[in-house]
């Protein structure tokens, strides 16, 4: 295929003043992190559009990349040219006999560039014709066509393409702010983690380690997932907990059915510690509304009484099979599903309160002394800074 | 010394060695295991299914790694056949196929399978619409070869995969094991359930390989036990020969990328040059044909004493897959090519390597004008 630019598109509805021009840039800025390992290729801000120019990098792994930044509604493969209408029609000619398979077409030009004397309609009729004239076996087709040839006559030149590629919609990560997301391992939180980014908010990630009970696995599963996320997000910052001496102090102490309740309102008290430090304004988590004995109404109830910030859960009116249809899609399913003991399921106790109260939760923490613990662990975490492109493990990559 | 039997199996690049000596070494643990060394070794393993799947544009859950070619054709072929058998009964595939496919069909022919082997026209290309007529309700399987290992013959795989498409019930194998990094075939494209690699055909190691399985197509595995790769292949994982596996398909995708031009130029020199030579046939098609085999039979002689001859002045080729070599009969796939007779006994193979000169051409040009006047001479006496 022959191309030198793709053409970026986003929903300018939502966009009015001010918030343009952030919008843009911000959308531009991950394009272009996201377009680090093609030197060469570069995004440009026009009006209402952005233009990435390839050069000799590879398009289609360019466009791959670019199906992955959120903000972007659609792209087009394109092919420049200058002002001149017989450059135009030539250029259009060859964009259409690089979709061999097409029978019907027809020409959809905008004139952006007001200097430029030929009016839109005009311009259909000139280059369709010249493209009618010059191939065989197609005919226009206004309704449905099997191809629409896209002519934009901008200042800078004339950008020629077929079709629209749709793109993941939603939000320039980092133009929402940043949130802090609860990330177990499981199939649910990357799920949420993707859905946060997809609103355009940046993420950090906090999981919750509890060695030697849980495996370094786990750990290593946790990673792999924020890196996948790394990869509609730029970069996750990932915060690992050292939570054994918690959890044990919880085992120890607790009554068995409210251990569990106990348990998740340390994690959010940590959670939102280490948001508060990290300035994110948001926690992010799987839960969706369900019978499982921490995401019932009563449970949620108990344990977001110990937050004093948004907890936002991206999943809660969704059936599981969607959300896994979801992690199919993204790429999380086959890393979570992998089967290592996370911090949840080595405590499980024999039997949890489904529908734990407030109340009764205050009442068994009176009997406990956590701040310092809690304190110790928020000092304690292991920090990693996960990049989509630093794929391979340094001392694996000479091998490989 | 002039080695010419790349298709029978090639040189390791160095650097695969020293991959497979530091990961025996350094990774020693099983994958399995649950302490460190095992964690380890478990994360290398995903790193390395990771880069295979970068390289082949595919998912990294969609291969399983073995022993080579013939543990993955024969994975594909029954693995499919034994799943599907309440489905139907009925395999597709081609008279030149390699010994691993033909003898498998073979084997599920007496244990109830029915197989219909496609013949081949004079290029050594299979038909599209062969295939067509020959599906029917029953059939459950097609496998069919990408490059041919005698004639280097490309067959049409892609547009067969694409009618495919249309067909459900069918699955679709490939045996690419004599394609890989040599001629492109993207297998997500192309209508592709099943493929077969082999490392040491493209500089790994033996005893390596894969099959990819695309996501969502069921097989029966061929070994029980522990339920490694997907309980799929059970058997500790070969970590040392996958990591090595891995690296040979990055250099080898490199390396025969640069060389594609040359390779192209060799071959195109050779066959000009053996045509004008009296008594030799050229079977490899001209035009879609693998850039590094030439197959040409040579009229008057017989190919083991060629070989002998050959081998006598350090040049190294071979008439049919190396497979076969060893039974003195005329080769199957010039026989379904072009019928029983001399052409079909008289078949030898030079196949090049990305590392092939022009100078290694000329010398072989220069040993056959040598050798064959004087075997047809010892020949045409006794006769």
């Amino acid at each position: 295929m022959n191309v030198d630019h793709i053409l970026v598109r986003y929903s300018e509805i939502a966009l009015k003043g001010k918030n343009r021009a952030t919008f843009e840039r911000t959308l531009k800025g991950n394009i272009n992190r996201a377009l680090a390992p093609f030197p060469q290729a570069r995004a440009k801000r026009t009006t209402g559009r952005l233009i990435v120019d390839i050069h000799n990098e590879d398009a289609e792994a360019i466009m791959k990349k670019l199906r992955h930044i959120f903000g972007i509604v659609s792209l087009s493969y394109a092919l420049k040219t200058s002002h001149e209408l017989i450059d135009i029609q030539a250029t259009a000619l060859e964009v259409m006999n690089q979709n061999q398979s097409a029978k019907t077409f027809k020409v959809n030009a905008r004139r952006s560039y007001k200097s430029f004397p030929i009016r839109s309609q005009q311009l259909n009729h000139d280059v369709g014709g010249y493209v009618l004239k010059n191939s065989e076996g197609i005919t226009v087709d206004v309704h449905n066509p099997d191809v629409e040839l896209l002519v934009e006559v901008r200042e800078q030149g004339t950008y020629i393409s077929a079709g629209k590629i749709s793109g993941p919609g939603g939000l320039p990560v980092g133009s929402s702010g940043k949130v802090m997301l609860m990330l177990s391992g499981g199939i649910d939180s990357p799920v949420s983690g993707y859905l946060a980014l997809k609103r355009g908010t940046q993420i950090e990630a906090i999981h919750f380690h509890s060695p030697p009970f849980t495996n370094e696995r786990a750990k290593q599963k946790v990673i792999d997932l924020s890196r996948v996320l790394a990869d509609y997000g730029g970069s996750v910052r990932l915060h690992v907990i050292p939570f054994t001496d918690l959890q044990q102090y919880i085992h120890e102490e607790v009554a068995m059915n409210y251990e569990m309740t106990i348990m998740r309102r340390v994690m959010m008290r940590i959670s939102e510690q280490v948001a508060r430090e990290q300035e994110a304004l948001a926690i992010v988590n799987g839960e969706s509304l369900g019978q499982v004995s921490s995401q019932t109404l009563e449970s949620m109830h108990t344990i977001e009484e110990v937050a004093n910030t948004p907890v936002l859960r991206p999943l809660i009116t969704m059936d599981k099979v969607e959300v896994t249809d979801i992690a199919k899609q993204i790429g999380t399913y086959e890393t979570s599903i992998l089967p290592y003991e996370d911090c949840c399921t080595i405590f499980l106790p024999a039997e949890s309160k489904t529908k734990p109260k407030r109340e009764k939760a205050r009442f068994y923490e009176s009997f406990l002394d956590m701040d310092e613990k809690i304190n110790t662990a928020v000092s304690n975490r292991e920090t990693f800074v996960i990049d989509a492109e630093n794929r391979s493990n340094e001392a694996f990559a000479e091998l490989l | 010394m002039i080695y010419l039997d790349n298709s029978a199996t090639t040189v390791a690049f160095s650097e695969v060695l020293e991959t497979y000596q530091k990961t025996a070494l350094r990774y020693f643990g099983n994958p399995s295991s649950l302490h460190g060394y095992g964690s380890e070794a478990e994360h290398l393993l995903r790193q390395a299914r990771q880069s295979i799947a970068g390289i082949l544009d595919i998912k990294a859950n969609e291969l399983i790694f073995t022993s080579g070619g013939t543990e993955g054709n024969n994975l594909a072929i029954k693995g499919v056949a034994y799943a599907r058998r309440r489905r139907g009964n009925h395999i597709i595939t081609t008279a030149v196929e390699h010994p691993s496919v033909l003898n498998t069909c073979r084997y599920l022919e007496k244990n109830g399978f029915e197989v219909t082997y496609l013949p081949v026209d004079n290029d050594g290309f299979v038909s599209l619409q062969d295939v067509k007529d020959a599906s029917r309700e029953e059939t459950i399987l097609v496998s069919i070869m990408h490059v041919n290992h005698e004639t280097g013959a490309i067959q049409p795989v892609e547009k067969i995969g694409e009618w495919l498409k249309t067909r459900e019930k069918i699955r679709f194998h490939v045996d690419h094991v004599q394609g890989a990094a040599k001629v492109p075939l993207h297998l997500h494209n192309s209508g592709i359930d099943l493929c077969t690699l082999s490392g040491h055909k493209f500089h790994g190691l033996k005893g390596t390989g894969m099959l990819y399985i695309r996501e969502g197509v069921q097989i029966e595995p061929l070994l029980h036990g522990g339920g490694q790769e997907q309980n799929l292949r059970s058997g500790t994982e070969n970590l040392p020969g996958i990591v090595a596996f891995a690296k040979a398909l990055r250099l080898a995708y490199e390396r025969y990328s640069e060389a594609k031009q040359a390779l192209q130029t060799h071959k195109h020199e050779l066959m000009q040059a053996l045509r004008k030579r009296e008594g030799m046939l050229i079977n490899t098609p001209e035009e879609g044909s693998a850039p590094h085999i030439i197959n040409v039979s040579i009229s008057g002689t017989r190919p083991e004493i060629v070989i002998q001859a050959l081998s006598k002045k350090d040049i190294h080729v071979s008439s049919k897959s190396a497979c076969s070599a060893r039974l003195q009969t005329a080769s199957e796939v010039l026989d379904a090519q072009f019928g029983p007779g001399e052409r079909a006994e008289t078949g030898l193979r030079f196949s090049l390597g990305y590392n092939t000169t022009e100078v290694d051409i000329q010398q072989l040009l220069e040993a056959l004008d040598e050798v064959v006047p004087e075997i047809r001479r010892v020949k045409e006496v006794k006769a």
